[in-house]
């Protein structure tokens, strides 16, 4: 009891430290003075009287839904004495394999200038800003050769190192029983069974009306659909975070959606935060960065070639290009195992008051990165709210699918779970992909990587990120995957080889995925 | 006795002879009896010329009626539009009514169109009205594409008339004419990016009209930015190099061919937009394709022989409103991408469906209501005994009552005219 209260009054503590710097609090500051004229508020009742004016003029939420906001991407608190890189990560060995990860990327990252012998960042001369700039709309049209670059790394690198993890405290021993896990993650970590799955899960059980599902099993799916819109105007007429992340849970009607997650996700498009869109367009324009010629070649060989997605290539540079310059973004770096990656004025290797963070926001992208971005485009067409969403989705979310963690929605939790679920359930098909060198994580990884985008069709894809949302929680990605080899488990019990299984798998661009979930954690029996 | 079909085609496409090889139809040659013929609309300018005097049997169809250029080419198109639209006002139609600029409130969907020369003092009057406009110039006989450009001074236009006149004698033929349209300069653009709309309608006989729409249609990308800059002749080459890209699809990706499917459109501008404005878009790009169906139904030879799957072009634009740009009697049926073969091999694999009842020798004379299950991805667009049956025709069609959403999908699934809203 006395743990959890000073557990308590520590989140507030922090809270308030971290909200006090915020745009909101001046606000707010602003609004407390301002208020001040009002006749209603009287000096000796002041600070009753702010409070209910801040209630009535809508503050008070606005408050609610900031402090909701950092609660949801707030570690789980700490003890007092431990230190401060516990908040990235508990486990020793985790911290240690991503730091080597890390040196890897950054090597391969430096490598890739030496050879081809052009600086990590250089300032554009005029002409070629001011050609940026005409250009900006339409960077896609732009066909430089970028034949010698690579991308640093692609998600079966990343696995090669997860397959790879070992934790020296705990001895696998050499006898096999049937509690081997005999995937290819080999680190213990506690992972949700079937039945917890269905606890944490509950809103999407058989018996809940689903957006995704048409013919639902009590109430008429159309009555269903209109109550639910109903109820969506008022959360969204209510501008509650909460409420609206409990919502989406039940899926969101495709015309609230875009309101709906800026609401969960707390953003606001105030006036400043275009202005700080346009702030990071200017660096763009400035200066010149290596790993732009990556994001380029991620939008050409990903989004490009994608029939949903293609046509949204130009908003994808814009959003990318914007995302490697915001520093803002480090701040995340607070509770991501991973570290920003730390390069040296020239001449100065290794003396830290030359350091400097690069990219500016810490994040090198790998192949397939734009991926993240590209679903959002179709929820928003104004360039500044799109990148603030992304933004926002990235150090809430995506950042856990390529950082090594030991957290519940980190990407090693999610490849045990995928693992677990299905050598659990399906172990007569788990035993025969094994047995033919087709491990399931091999096809699945990627799909959680890149959290299902570019494999689903849009539609169903925004109908699963809703479910992300709702339960502020990414395990529904390894649910997922499993569930679409249970699907296809008849199918795959007939191949015999890892590429005749990876053809069965190659699309699925047709698959429901609200159906596929709520069979597999609820009508299967456990 | 129900022998097997024998077809012709004169376009040798893999998705029309692998659709006849499938139904295990016969191959024959145009000189021997047959009794299905895929032709291109030279050929059957032939079939039905006084000359040849090609009488069809009953038990032989062809994919085109014999006047469908009264829908297909571009002048025609407009003449009878505006036709319709004056004896829809002559009868008093409700369907007539003009707001208070003079403009048409539910028959606008064509953007205005004269003839060149023959409407050209019209034209001049129109265009000093509103000088700062852009007009694009297109041939009423050429094949896509060829020979369009844009104007937005009169000086330009009487530069090509004197051309024209100077270097050919045959200007005044038909064949020479041109039509003149307002361009739509306030596209909707989605990534920036300008795009067109393919849909399909099959008619299976204009009267009674019956015609259906193909679900799967879709949009057509500009793979160059769209630039709203009218003003500078040097401009005017961003706008045609649009028009020519898109056309001739240079700069493809062969993945997905600058295409996207109607459904991601409904997507985006349901996410974008809201519900109400995309489900009235759609239910006007419906209303203005029955439209100019029925505008040509009156002179069209209405052959009990012809059945005919047109492709039409459509243009939306920011205000969400789509204009009727042209309409094809041949829509192409070469596949770009491997998608781009799946949507057309299934197209005419419906279309058949409906044209060609069970896949066995036809009789022209059958009623040419096809039951629901075969329609596959075609819905019901129009059936005019059904319309009439309910004595609805003449109801104009309330717009404020137009916008919810599943009734439509209902109404649809009853295997009537999908839009109860103006039927």
């Amino acid at each position: 009891m006395l743990q959890e209260e000073s557990d308590l009054s520590l989140i507030i503590a922090q809270i308030v430290q971290k909200l006090k710097g915020s745009n909101l609090y001046s606000q707010l500051e602003r609004q407390a003075w301002a208020s001040l004229q009002r006749p209603e508020i009287k000096l000796e009742s002041l600070k009753e009287d702010i409070k209910r004016f801040f209630k009535t003029s809508g503050w008070e939420k606005k408050l609610q839904n900031a402090v909701y906001s950092e609660l949801s991407v707030f570690p789980s608190p700490r003890h007092p004495a431990a230190p401060p890189e516990h908040l990235k990560e508990p486990l020793a060995y985790m911290r240690k394999a991503q730091g080597s990860w890390e040196k890897r990327i950054l090597k391969s990252l430096n490598s890739m200038c030496t050879e081809l012998s052009i600086p990590l960042a250089r300032k554009r001369p005029v002409g070629e800003q001011k050609e940026l700039l005409s250009k900006w709309n339409e960077m896609g049209t732009d066909e430089p050769d970028l034949s010698l670059f690579r991308p640093v790394y692609a998600p079966k690198d990343f696995l090669e190192v997860l397959i790879n993890l070992r934790n020296p405290n705990y001895e696998n021993g050499d006898y096999l029983s049937f509690r081997t896990h005999l995937g290819l993650i080999q680190v213990p970590l506690k992972v949700k069974d079937i039945p917890e799955l269905k606890e944490l899960f509950v809103e999407l059980g058989l018996t809940t009306g689903q957006l995704g599902i048409d013919d639902a099993t009590q109430v008429p799916p159309e009555l269903f659909e209109n109550e639910h819109v109903r109820i969506g105007q008022k959360v969204l007429a209510e501008q509650d975070s909460a409420a609206a992340q409990q919502y989406v849970r039940q899926g969101s009607p495709t015309a609230l959606r875009a309101e709906l997650w800026a609401l969960i996700l707390n953003i606001s498009s105030q006036p400043e935060d275009i202005l700080y869109y346009e702030q990071l367009k200017t660096n763009v324009i400035q200066h010149d960065l290596l790993v732009d010629s990556l994001i380029y070649k991620d939008v050409k060989l990903t989004a490009s070639n994608d029939d949903y997605y293609f046509v949204f290539e130009d908003y994808l540079y814009q959003v990318l290009l914007c995302f490697s310059r915001d520093t803002s973004v480090l701040g995340h770096f607070a509770y991501n195992s991973a570290s920003p990656p730390k390069s040296y004025i020239r001449g100065k290797l290794g003396i830290e008051e030359y350091a400097v963070f690069y990219p500016p926001n810490g994040v090198i992208p790998f192949h397939g990165f734009s991926m993240y971005v590209a679903p959002l485009c179709f929820l928003y067409h104004e360039p500044s709210k799109l990148y603030q969403i992304f933004r926002e989705m990235y150090v809430r979310f995506f950042f856990r699918l390529h950082s090594i963690s030991s957290h519940p929605s980190g990407i090693v939790s999610l490849c045990l779970l995928f693992e677990t679920l299905l050598q659990t359930h399906l172990p007569q098909l788990f035993y025969h992909l094994r047995e033919i060198g087709a491990q399931p994580l091999r096809i699945s990884f990627k799909w959680m990587v890149r959290a299902f985008s570019g494999y689903l069709a849009t539609d169903q894809l925004l109908l699963l990120w809703d479910r992300i949302l709702g339960y502020n929680s990414l395990e529904l990605l390894a649910v997922l995957a499993a569930a679409v080899f249970a699907f296809r488990a008849v199918n795959l019990m007939e191949v015999t080889s890892l590429a005749a299984a990876e053809a069965v798998l190659a699309d699925l661009s047709t698959l429901k995925v609200m159906p596929l979930l709520q069979i597999f954690l609820f009508a299967t029996v456990t | 006795m129900a022998g097997k079909v024998k077809w012709v085609t004169d376009i040798e496409k893999s998705v029309l002879i692998n659709n006849f090889e499938k139904r295990g139809w016969i191959q024959v040659t145009e000189n021997e009896d047959w009794n299905f013929y895929w032709m291109s609309v030279q050929t059957i300018r032939n079939v039905f010329s006084v000359e040849t005097g090609y009488r069809l049997s009953d038990d032989q169809i062809v994919n085109h009626f014999p006047n469908h250029y009264e829908l297909t080419r571009k002048d025609l198109m407009v003449k009878n539009i505006k036709r319709y639209r004056k004896e829809l006002e002559k009868e008093g139609s409700p369907l007539a009514e003009k707001d208070e600029n003079g403009k048409y409130l539910y028959l606008d969907f064509v953007p205005v169109t004269y003839m060149l020369p023959a409407d050209y003092n019209l034209f001049v009057e129109e265009f000093r009205k509103s000088p700062s406009s852009t007009w694009i110039m297109k041939p009423c006989g050429k094949a896509q594409g060829k020979g369009i450009f844009l104007i937005n001074k009169l000086s330009q236009i009487k530069k090509w008339s004197r051309d024209s006149k100077t270097s050919s004698f045959v200007s005044q033929s038909t064949k020479e004419a041109y039509v003149i349209s307002l361009y739509i300069s306030n596209p909707l653009l989605i990534g920036g990016r300008k795009f067109d709309l393919r849909l399909y309608v099959l008619v299976s006989t204009y009267r009674p009209l019956r015609c259906y729409m193909y679900k799967l249609g879709f949009c057509r990308f500009c793979t160059v930015k769209y630039t709203p800059s009218t003003s500078e002749l040097d401009n005017m080459f961003v706008h045609l190099t649009n028009v020519a890209i898109q056309k001739h699809g240079e700069d493809y990706n062969h993945i997905h061919g600058g295409k996207w499917t109607v459904s991601n459109l409904r997507l985006y501008l349901e996410s974008t937009r809201g519900r109400e404005v995309t489900s009235k878009l759609f239910d006007e790009i419906h209303w203005i394709i029955v439209q100019s169906l029925k505008a040509v139904a009156p002179v069209m030879n209405n052959d009990k022989h012809c059945f005919e799957c047109y492709g039409y072009d459509i243009i939306v634009d920011d205000r969400l409103k789509p204009w009727l740009i042209e309409v094809n009697a041949s829509p192409s049926l070469t596949s770009s991408t491997a998608n781009d073969r799946i949507l057309k091999y299934n197209l005419i694999n419906d279309t058949l469906n409906i044209a060609v009842p069970n896949g066995e020798v036809p009789d022209c004379k059958w009623n040419k209501s096809p039951p629901k299950e075969v329609l596959g991805n075609y819905e019901i667009l129009y059936d005019e005994e059904l319309a009439q049956g309910d004595g609805a025709d003449r109801e104009l069609r309330s717009r404020s009552g137009q916008a919810a959403g599943p009734k439509g999908g209902r109404a649809r699934d009853s295997g009537r005219a999908a839009l109860t809203t103006w039927k």
